[in-house]
């Protein structure tokens, strides 16, 4: 459990107030991702690899920059590659780091059913618990992003896990400390989301991106990870990125509604056959009275 | 066994053997399906070996349990057809379900509660069946056709639950309301007072009775 660094409240035989007391400390972390300054260079997913422990896996050339084409189970961390021409004509090679969004209102997290198998720290980290996992892959499902992905051997889910054991001890994620031009920054939800409003206010001011702006898409409660794009009206041309993502409707009907519904019918079912018996009793053929049996 | 008439097969053995693959195999995807449905039944999943093991038996056992299906159809489908005298039955249903048997016009093998039992588990068996592979394989669905995981999901538990629905009152009327409808399946015999009683037209047919009119 992540709970940031030791704050002091009281300190004994000190004269006077304790510095630091009383002042609120925002838990909330946030990652940006300022696609307007990434220059592809992977190395973001290299410490990703390198933090979780995983192999580098072979790269596989689609004529494009696009080294790999999608996240995997041990690869939690992507550069989608999308050579985009725009309206106006003007040609432009987007990068964007996917991973883990880490959701306010986690898809994942509603459509699982395994206790325990997925938590959201109160930082706002959704973290997967492969031990409780039972691998009915639900979230992957109910994921508005396409993140979680499967290992068939072992049947666990894995993705992104926003470095929960780095930021539980103070430290940034792996990928923040990989990048070299700094379009990957970490901190407080504000503060970060602050740095990525001035951000795309300086596009928009010094740039010919006058579209540019901040994707926390409200649908899903707002984001953990949080990107600067030079087109916000755009979403879908950084490989994807929906425009409006949302928990599916009919996860939330199969959690919500139809899962009261569905217990008051079987309730109401047992209760009806029950009351049907106590009500009208068995049905017995003749000879079977006569003959005295059950 | 000390009974003076004489019983008349109405199960075969390859009925009762169907029906009893059957029944375990539904029985052991509603408590897995159940464990999964809500987080106050997961204890089932702990019970029945865990959770990862309960998920990875559930397809499985649908595989098996759809294709029981198929040969049930395969054995039943004739009988299961709904006739006239059917229609005619279901409109003096009311009697049936208050015990006023006699007021029933005559039916043939099964009746049309039966019927419809057979029906809705085979077309929600068939629903299951589809949405459940949709769900096992998740990733192999692309990207762009998502909204088949997102209508799956709506699928696979509307129809487990029109089952349940249809399986409750089976259990019921098979075990404690019908009496000698559970030996039948078990043994595969009744008596003629009951293949009189509850199925006339059936009763006629098989043992070559004039079909008579109360």
């Amino acid at each position: 459990m992540s709970i940031g660094p030791l704050q002091i409240k009281a300190i004994s035989g000190h004269a006077g107030t304790v510095p630091g007391r009383d002042t609120s400390r925002d838990y909330d972390v946030c990652k940006v991702v300022d696609v307007t300054t990434c220059i592809g260079c992977k190395a973001c997913e290299v410490a990703c690899l390198e933090w979780n422990g995983y192999p580098f896996r072979q790269t596989v050339f689609d004529n494009t920059y696009q080294t790999m084409p999608d996240l995997a189970w041990n690869y939690y961390n992507l550069i989608r590659f999308n050579e985009h021409t725009a309206s106006d004509g003007t040609f432009s090679w987007l990068m964007r780091k996917d991973q883990c969004m880490h959701c306010a209102d986690p898809g994942c997290l509603r459509a699982c059913p395994a206790d325990g198998a997925i938590v959201q720290y109160a930082n706002g980290i959704v973290d997967f618990q492969q031990e409780y996992c039972i691998g009915c892959q639900y979230c992957v499902t109910g994921c508005p992003f396409n993140i979680p992905k499967f290992n068939s051997e072992t049947k666990k889910v894995h993705k992104c896990t926003l470095c929960s054991d780095r930021v539980g001890v103070g430290l940034e994620p792996a990928c923040i400390k990989a990048c070299p031009t700094g379009c990957l920054h970490f901190g407080s939800k504000d503060d970060m989301k602050d740095l990525a409003e001035r951000r795309a206010q300086q596009l928009r001011e010094h740039t010919s991106h006058t579209n540019a702006g901040v994707y926390d898409p409200s649908g899903v409660g707002g984001t953990h990870v949080i990107y600067v794009l030079h087109d916000i009206n755009n979403p879908e041309a950084y490989g994807g990125l929906p425009s409006n993502p949302r928990v599916p409707w009919t996860v939330r009907l199969w959690k919500g509604p139809l899962k009261w519904l569905g217990n008051l019918a079987m309730v109401g079912g047992i209760i009806g056959v029950t009351l049907h018996y106590l009500r009208f009793g068995p049905k017995q053929a003749p000879s079977d009275q006569a003959e005295g049996r059950p | 066994m000390s009974v003076v008439h004489k019983g008349i097969l109405r199960y075969s053995l390859n009925e009762r053997i169907v029906h009893w693959i059957a029944g375990l195999a539904y029985v052991y995807q509603l408590l897995t399906g159940l464990a999964f449905y809500s987080p106050h039944l997961f204890w089932i999943a702990i019970l029945l070996g865990g959770g990862p093991t309960s998920r990875f038996w559930h397809p499985w056992v649908g595989l098996l349990f759809t294709a029981v299906l198929f040969w049930m159809f395969d054995i039943w489908r004739r009988d299961m057809r709904i006739t006239d005298a059917d229609r005619a039955w279901e409109k003096a249903m009311p009697h049936y379900i208050r015990n006023e048997d006699e007021d029933l016009p005559p039916i043939d093998r099964f009746n049309i509660g039966q019927k419809y039992f057979f029906w809705v588990m085979l077309y929600a068996g068939i629903l299951m069946l589809l949405s459940g592979l949709l769900l096992w394989f998740p990733e192999s669905i692309p990207w762009g056709a998502r909204y088949l995981r997102y209508a799956a999901i709506l699928l696979h538990v509307s129809a487990a639950l029109l089952s349940i629905g249809a399986f409750i009152i089976h259990v019921y009327m098979g075990t404690a309301m019908v009496r000698g409808g559970f030996t039948s399946i078990i043994r595969g015999e009744v008596t003629p007072a009951w293949a009189k009683m509850h199925h006339r037209l059936w009763y006629d047919r098989i043992t070559g009775t004039t079909p008579t009119r109360r």
